[in-house]
């Protein structure tokens, strides 16, 4: 049994109540048990002075690969747990293009008992769209609802039917389930390793059109409009695809998106000197792209920042551009980055990032989390906005090191992560008296 | 006492009385035009075998044989030496066997520039006999080769090297002895 | 006098200076008089070991090589490696080092995957020639364009070049657009809109989408090789139409008001891009391309190949002369 636990002389930032003050944080038992000034102090209270630091809800991910079953050497379950937990994530949620593919209520209570055992932040399972992610079929929704998935995706892949995505927004409506798409024409973008556009054509690759990626957007914001379903729009990465999602947000679409903190950072130039740890999908895009998107996040036309963390083994991002595979990982640099870039770059508030980062991917999914309301779990996060450190990918929990941020300097970081009043980062720290 | 940075061996009336002679040595040691061809050593060489094979065709109203020979790809220090020489312009006229070929350059020294000039001459043909026609000889060889026809012999210490002008390339004709760092 | 450095590896024509391109032309023109030699044979890189690394089949590029190597008196090998998706990635990691390992001076690697040669050369010690990867770069092929184009016009600054045909895929069109900027010339693209690059306008050359338009333009046509797969990628609905539409016949080379210069990478379609009547002309450069092609490789390996300035003072000698010995 933990003692109780005092978070005292933090500024405190809450977006679920609009809650942005000075004020201490009692935990007790496992949820948030009061947060103002002159609480009252329960008998053997701990008391961690978080002067100077900013306390909010714990970090919510919704987008994150990791690997377990079939690929434990580049991440598994609890690696990635503790990745999430040192980067201030209270709960992330696993996409389901593992090997087997989570496509039953089986693999779904798999991941929800590894989780448990790991015992660190929250890993959500999602459940595939469709058997095997073929596309084909549709899988089995309530069963995997019922073992504990909390959304329903084949990304990795699009759902290249319309027909499908149609049929899997009007089921997933009757679990209240969001539908996240991963937006990419399929025949456009064969065979493209990065954006299509000046920099693709100087290099010699071949690109991915903005285009392939709005055509989706498109597709799935006319469906969830057909079908009164929740379409959750993965990585965007267009200025063409944040006007399509502002227009079907305005004619009452259920649409929310996320975007990755790469997306909010880099432009195609990071390709130049064929640097795989540029490659992902979808592509960095022009710097007009990241300014939209910056815009649309601040407007909430964006709702969340979520990182599509993908680990790969250090052998295969070593290989020619074409041959590299997609993705690099990003628990452990999100806030950092976002934080460095978008806030004290004087796009975002500070209380603005904790809400698309906390709050609202909680909404989105459903989620216990992002708030700091007394009764809620305490899934909270220290977070300390002046801390400058240096990313060393030799230095992560993750197992896998494929980040292009390498040796960058940033400032903000998570300094305490609780799950349910447990302290999950640092590992094996004390807390003050 | 310290020298001067530059002494003049020798001004342009003695160049020429050099050349002079060089062209009539020439021409007994080849007993004749009838085979003859003069190549010049790229850079000052070729011109130095200009002005020799015009001073030989006034003399005898013939025209010349003459050619030019860089010796830049057969160096012996092209492994050591940092940045690439630029490489001049080789022109060998014709078929050389049965030839007498007459090497002309500017200064003589280590030996090393008229072994090289061998061994390319060598992969294009085989003439009846070579012979090296030097206008500066400073001594100091490295390699067993002696010129046949020498304009002047000049002592030259450590620290100090022989530098040719020719009015073609600098604007005026000269042999100088400089010391060592000064400037060209 | 020395000339100045080209750096370890020749990758691409991007990143060189017009200097340094305008060296490597002016290298290759003694270069070309050893060709005419009886013994066609310089020992400047006697002792030096060269490896071949084809990944993707090429007959005249790698002829093209060897004859220079040999012309230098080097050693070569040529390797024939797998270029197929399952082993690409992982070979050539492999392959950069056991190269290493077995200490070779110099490598010419031609592979399909773009940023193949960066690649390599960013991985070991050894000079790393280009000799086209993937769609990026082809910058022998581009360096003896140049110098086939100013030996033909006696300069390349002020001069209209144009490229015709599928520019999008082709990395000998890329290597162009780079050294023909550089030493001022300016470059026109003509070709359908399927085979052109996004963006290709900002590279500063003029897009024409008329052949027509293409031969009033220019002083000298480039015309790239239509790989026949581009139809069955739906690129083009067929080779009989980019004929009739795009292919430089003799008719309409005999509209254009001046003599046009004209070139090809090889190897040619005939009938497809080109007429023969147009590539066996009189205003046909294509072989002399070829010859010049040797040329310019033999000035590259060269000018790569590694001195090591440390020893150069022991060598080095007085005098006005080459700055060599005397």
């Amino acid at each position: 049994m933990t003692r109780p636990l005092l978070l005292k002389g933090g500024r405190v930032i809450d977006p679920s109540r609009n809650f942005d003050q000075p004020a201490d944080v009692l935990i007790q038992d496992g949820t948030i048990a009061a947060v103002g000034t002159g609480l009252g102090m329960p008998e053997g209270v701990e008391i961690r002075d978080v002067r100077e630091q900013v306390v909010a809800p714990g970090l919510v991910d919704v987008h994150v690969h990791l690997r377990e079953p079939g690929n434990e050497d580049v991440e598994t379950i609890a690696s990635g747990a503790r990745a999430a937990a040192a980067g201030g994530f209270t709960a992330v949620c696993a996409m389901p293009n593992t090997d087997p593919v989570t496509d039953n209520q089986a693999a779904v209570g798999f991941i929800v008992r590894q989780s448990v055992r790991a015992g660190l932040t929250r890993v959500y399972p999602i459940g595939a769209i469709s058997v095997g992610q073929r596309g084909e079929r549709l899988s089995e929704f309530g069963e995997m609802v019922g073992a504990g998935a909390v959304a329903v995706s084949d990304d990795g892949r699009p759902v290249a039917s319309s027909h499908l995505m149609r049929t899997a927004l009007e089921y997933a409506r009757t679990f209240d389930l969001p539908v996240a798409d991963h937006c990419e024409e399929p025949t456009l973008a064969a065979g493209g390793v990065m954006h299509e556009g000046l920099v693709s054509a100087r290099l010699g690759l071949k690109g991915i059109p903005a285009a392939a990626e709005e055509i989706m957007v498109a597709r799935d914001t006319l469906l969830a409009g057909l079908t009164g379903g929740h379409v959750h729009l993965c990585h965007m990465s267009t200025r063409g695809s944040v006007d399509i999602i502002r227009g079907a947000k305005e004619r009452g679409v259920r649409v929310t998106a996320e975007v990755t903190p790469h997306h909010l950072t880099l432009t195609d130039r990071a390709c130049e000197r064929y640097d795989t740890h540029a490659k992902m999908n979808p592509p960095l895009r022009e710097a007009a792209d990241v300014a939209a998107l910056r815009q649309a996040l601040k407007q909430g036309v964006i709702d969340c920042i979520a990182s599509d963390h993908a680990p790969h083994a250090y052998d295969a991002k070593e290989a020619a551009f074409d041959d590299a595979p997609f993705g690099i990982v990003g628990l452990e640099t999100a806030f950092g980055v976002v934080h460095t870039e978008l806030v004290l770059g004087g796009v975002l508030t500070l209380p603005e990032l904790i809400h698309r980062m906390s709050t609202a991917p909680a909404v989105a999914f459903h989620l216990p989390g992002g708030t700091l309301r007394p009764g809620a779990a305490a899934d909270v996060v220290v977070l300390d906005p002046t801390a400058r450190w240096t990313v060393d990918a030799t230095a992560f929990s993750s197992k896998s090191r494929n980040t292009p941020f390498a040796g960058r300097a940033l400032t903000g970081r998570a300094v305490l992560t609780l799950v349910g009043g447990k302290t999950v980062h640092p590992a094996g720290a004390p807390v003050d008296r | 006492m310290s020298r001067p940075d530059r002494t003049i061996i020798l001004d342009a009336r003695a160049l020429a009385r050099a050349l002079q002679r060089m062209a009539v040595e020439v021409l007994e040691l080849a007993h004749g035009t009838d085979d003859l061809v003069l190549i010049g050593i790229q850079r000052r060489g070729v011109e130095l075998a200009e002005r020799i094979a015009k001073l030989i065709e006034k003399d005898e109203g013939v025209v010349l044989s003459r050619g030019a020979l860089d010796i830049t790809l057969y160096r012996d220090d092209l492994e050591t030496v940092g940045p690439k020489p630029v490489i001049g312009e080789t022109r060998i006229p014709g078929d050389l066997a049965g030839k007498h070929v007459v090497i002309v350059d500017d200064v003589l020294y280590t030996g090393r520039t008229v072994r090289a000039a061998l061994d390319e001459l060598a992969d294009f043909g085989r003439p009846q006999r070579i012979s090296l026609c030097v206008l500066v000889d400073r001594g100091g060889r490295e390699l067993p080769i002696q010129p046949d026809i020498v304009g002047k012999q000049v002592k030259v210490n450590s620290g100090e090297r022989v530098d040719v002008l020719v009015e073609e390339l600098d604007g005026r004709d000269e042999v100088d002895l400089v010391r060592q760092g000064a400037p060209t | 006098m020395t000339a100045p450095p080209l750096g370890k590896d020749l990758v691409g024509l991007e990143d060189l200076s017009a200097d340094q391109i305008r060296l490597i032309l002016d290298t290759a023109e003694p270069f070309k008089e050893v060709s005419e030699r009886p013994i066609k044979k310089v020992p400047a890189l006697r002792g030096k070991t060269i490896v071949n690394l084809f990944f993707e089949a090429s007959t005249r590029t790698r002829i093209s090589f060897e004859f220079a190597e040999k012309r230098l008196s080097a050693d070569t090998v040529n390797v024939a490696a797998s270029g197929s998706s399952v082993d690409k990635g992982e070979t050539l990691v492999d392959t950069a080092r056991n190269l290493e390992a077995m200490r070779i001076d110099m490598v010419v690697i031609r592979h399909p995957s773009s940023g193949a040669a960066a690649f390599l050369g960013d991985r070991i010690r050894s000079n790393v020639i280009n000799a086209g990867d993937g769609q990026h770069e082809h910058p022998t092929q581009g360096l003896l364009d140049l110098l086939t184009i100013r030996d033909k016009h006696g300069k390349i600054a002020g001069l209209k070049v144009c490229l015709v045909g599928d520019v999008l895929h082709s990395r000998v069109a890329r290597s162009n657009i780079w050294g023909l900027s550089k030493l001022g010339a300016e470059v026109g693209v003509c070709g359908p809109d399927t085979l052109m690059p996004r963006g290709i306008e900002e590279l500063g050359v003029c897009r024409f989408r008329r052949i027509e338009e293409a031969i009033e333009w220019a002083d000298v046509l480039n015309v790239l090789r239509l790989q026949l797969e581009r139809m069955e990628m739906g690129f083009i609905p067929s080779v009989r139409e980019y004929y009739r539409v795009f292919g430089v016949t003799a008719e309409r080379i005999e509209k254009a008001s001046r003599p046009l210069t004209i070139m090809h990478p090889g190897p040619m379609n005939r009938g497809v891009e080109i007429d023969s009547r147009v590539a066996d002309g009189p205003h046909s450069v294509i072989l002399d391309q070829v010859t010049n092609g040797v040329a310019v490789r033999m000035a590259v390996l060269y000018l790569l190949a590694g001195g090591r300035p440390e020893l150069a003072d022991a060598a080095k000698g007085p005098g006005a002369g080459g700055g060599g010995p005397e």
